[in-house]
């Protein structure tokens, strides 16, 4: 088992290094330039600039000058943050992320693991109709609808919790994360509810359900004890792939509820040629999704006795 | 008095091909500590009539049309859900066709074998695992104590099926329904396993319904037999009488069927024909269309099952009518 974590995480290394050529490469292909977009600077200040952050020298010298950095885990400056490197700005962004996507994503499992093992406990029934009708209207609901109907909902109609920004923790009564995080989740949380009733449905109509009915086990029972653990198992290989996306933050969301997270930050870097910041957050969210693969696999292993050593 | 009575069963399918009749007014009772065999065809109903009596056809599509089951004053077809519930697995348990399904793959043979114990009995953990570990060296597992925390693929098939009996009789069930328990077996295995079975029932005194389609085990173990066709009981006897005595061209045609009964280089005999669409409804023998002895009145007129000798039934009107005795069908397989 430890082997074989040891090997998944050596793999990060080549995997990151292809991600962030491809990236380096792509990104520079791009028309335009870092400074390009501001006031109109003069020729010479932007070739002062372009000197000053090695952007005037051969793209291999540049390629090499990067990974030679990043090799000290220094992911260099932000161009848009001038007081800021790359480090700080994603360790500035992402713990606001974090707790979104963390309580996303316990909104989404709690709620959609809870939704589809009732509606397959209630197959073709109304309780089974109505979660999986909520459920399509989540996955049909983008978050560019539903985040301004709940800001307006919550925000200026019944003034529970702010229309948007970043209060700290504090705020009462409705806790600021809650709306953006209730917007991330809710795809999810109608994926997984999908998820888990396909799961459990299926484990519901195998032999040793049967067993445990002809053995007179309770249906509660049935389900709890016998069909969730193999009900599941498709459900965990999507939570890890899920909380790295969740983690990794939702332009839309962050936009919207207008919170600094690092979801905002990656496409605002895109825009602005800010390469260093490209990489940085392309890098991160690359480690976020191998590592979340990985737990998942791991999690995925140990709920399957087959596959346990 | 028998232990279980069951009358006038009848249990449907509605899909959409139309209303499968896979159990069309079955009779038929069980003495206490007596062996039942119900044989038959794939889809002639045995194993539907017996998973109604418990309530554990899928309900829907399935539907228990009429009929009684009546077990110690209870009928099973027609109680509450609870209260059958309290029956299942503790007074009448069931072991299935194959034991490599009908174990639950993520569980510990240890949970899944006291389960029956925990559900129905008031016992401790360590006093139903007591009872499992001693239920499991009496059906032949060596090392009963330190297996029992294995899973279940980490035992062959016929070591799972002697799991399976060891669950199913933990409870010291007054019934063990028997569906085909070594069909997915290796031959060496099934001689095993019905020896085991039979020792079981002899400790136990346990009454066994055995569902199968080897006339080989029915006669060596069974001492009535029920044989099913098309949803129904055509003809239900003592071992002796039916391989002695056939009275239904069916079972007459079943045991002609035999592989061991032909000679080397013989072509095997065949019934001709295949059974018929239960979603039809069929006027008549359902076995006309196949019988060589069948004549109009088989087309017309629905058999019922009469008794002929004294618990010998058969549902062929040409035999209660006296019109035929000798059912050996004098004719070859077809040439291929």
């Amino acid at each position: 088992m430890i082997k074989i974590i040891v090997g998944r995480l050596l793999q990060l290394i080549p995997v990151l290094w292809i991600i962030l050529t491809l990236t380096f490469f792509m990104s520079k292909e791009v028309p335009g330039g870092p400074f390009s977009a501001e006031r109109q600077a003069t020729p010479e200040v932007i070739a002062r600039l372009n000197a000053y952050y090695g952007l005037d020298k051969p793209l291999w010298e540049q390629y090499l000058g990067y990974l030679g950095k990043l090799a000290r885990f220094d992911l260099g400056p932000s161009y848009t943050y001038q007081s800021e490197s790359v480090n700080e700005v994603i360790a500035r962004s992402f713990p606001i992320s974090l707790q979104i996507g963390t309580l996303a994503f316990c909104i989404a499992a709690v709620f959609g693991i809870t939704a589809g093992v009732i509606a397959a406990a209630n197959k073709n029934r109304l309780w089974d109709y109505l979660p999986m009708s909520f459920s399509m209207l989540g996955i049909c609901l983008p978050t560019f609808v539903l985040g301004p109907i709940l800001a307006l909902l919550f925000g200026l109609v019944l003034r529970l919790a702010p229309v948007s920004g970043w209060h700290g923790l504090n705020y009462v009564p409705f806790h600021p994360m809650i709306m953006p995080a209730v917007t991330l989740g809710l795809f999810y949380a109608a994926y997984i509810a999908r998820l888990t009733r396909g799961g459990m449905l299926d484990i519901l109509s195998q032999d040793f359900i049967r067993t445990a009915r002809a053995k007179g086990v309770p249906d509660h029972q049935i389900i709890l004890k016998h069909a969730l653990r193999g009900g599941l198992l498709p459900v965990v290989a999507f939570l890890g792939p899920a909380f790295a996306g969740l983690l990794s933050g939702s332009f839309v969301v962050e936009k919207v509820f207008n919170v600094p997270g690092i979801g905002q930050e990656f496409i605002k870097s895109v825009f602005n040629r800010d390469y260093p910041l490209v990489l940085g957050t392309v890098a991160f969210f690359g480690i976020l999704i191998v590592v979340f693969n990985l737990a998942s696999d791991i999690l995925q292993a140990l709920m399957d006795p087959k596959s346990r050593k | 008095m028998p232990l279980l009575e069951v009358e006038n069963l009848r249990t449907y399918f509605y899909t959409r091909a139309g209303v499968i009749r896979a159990v069309n007014d079955v009779s038929f009772s069980v003495g206490e500590g007596e062996t039942l065999g119900i044989v038959g065809e794939s889809g002639s109903g045995k194993s539907v009539s017996c998973y109604s009596i418990l309530g554990l056809i899928p309900k829907p599509p399935g539907k228990i049309v009429s009929g009684h089951a009546i077990f110690d004053g209870v009928d099973l077809l027609n109680c509450p859900e609870k209260q059958l519930r309290r029956i299942r697995g503790k007074r009448i348990s069931m072991i299935f066709q194959d034991p490599m399904t009908s174990l639950n793959p993520y569980m510990r043979i240890s949970d899944q074998i006291v389960e029956p114990l925990l559900v129905h009995e008031k016992v401790s953990r360590s006093e139903a695992f007591a009872k499992a570990i001693a239920g499991l060296r009496e059906v032949g597992i060596q090392d009963a104590a330190s297996r029992i925390n294995l899973y279940p693929h980490q035992f062959s098939g016929g070591m799972r099926q002697r799991i399976m009996i060891a669950m199913a009789l933990i409870s010291r069930p007054q019934i063990l329904i028997a569906d085909e328990p070594t069909t997915a077996l290796d031959v060496t295995v099934q001689a095993q396993i019905l020896e085991l079975i039979n020792q079981r029932q002899k400790d136990l005194g346990t009454a066994v319904i055995f569902i199968t389609h080897d006339l080989g085990v029915v006669a060596s173990f069974c001492k009535n037999v029920n044989v099913m066709y098309a949803g129904r009981i055509v003809e239900s006897a003592s071992t002796d009488e039916i391989f002695g005595h056939p009275m239904h061209p069916y079972n007459a045609a079943l045991q002609q069927s035999i592989p061991a009964l032909h000679k080397k280089g013989e072509l095997l005999f065949t019934i001709p024909g295949l059974p018929p669409d239960l979603a039809m409804d069929l006027p008549g023998c359902p076995f006309a269309p196949r019988c060589p002895h069948a004549t109009d009145i088989c087309k017309d007129q629905s058999p019922s099952l009469t008794e002929i000798v004294p618990s010998h039934r058969t549902a062929c009107t040409r035999f209660q009518r006296g019109e035929i005795s000798n059912l050996r069908i004098n004719e070859t397989a077809p040439a291929l």
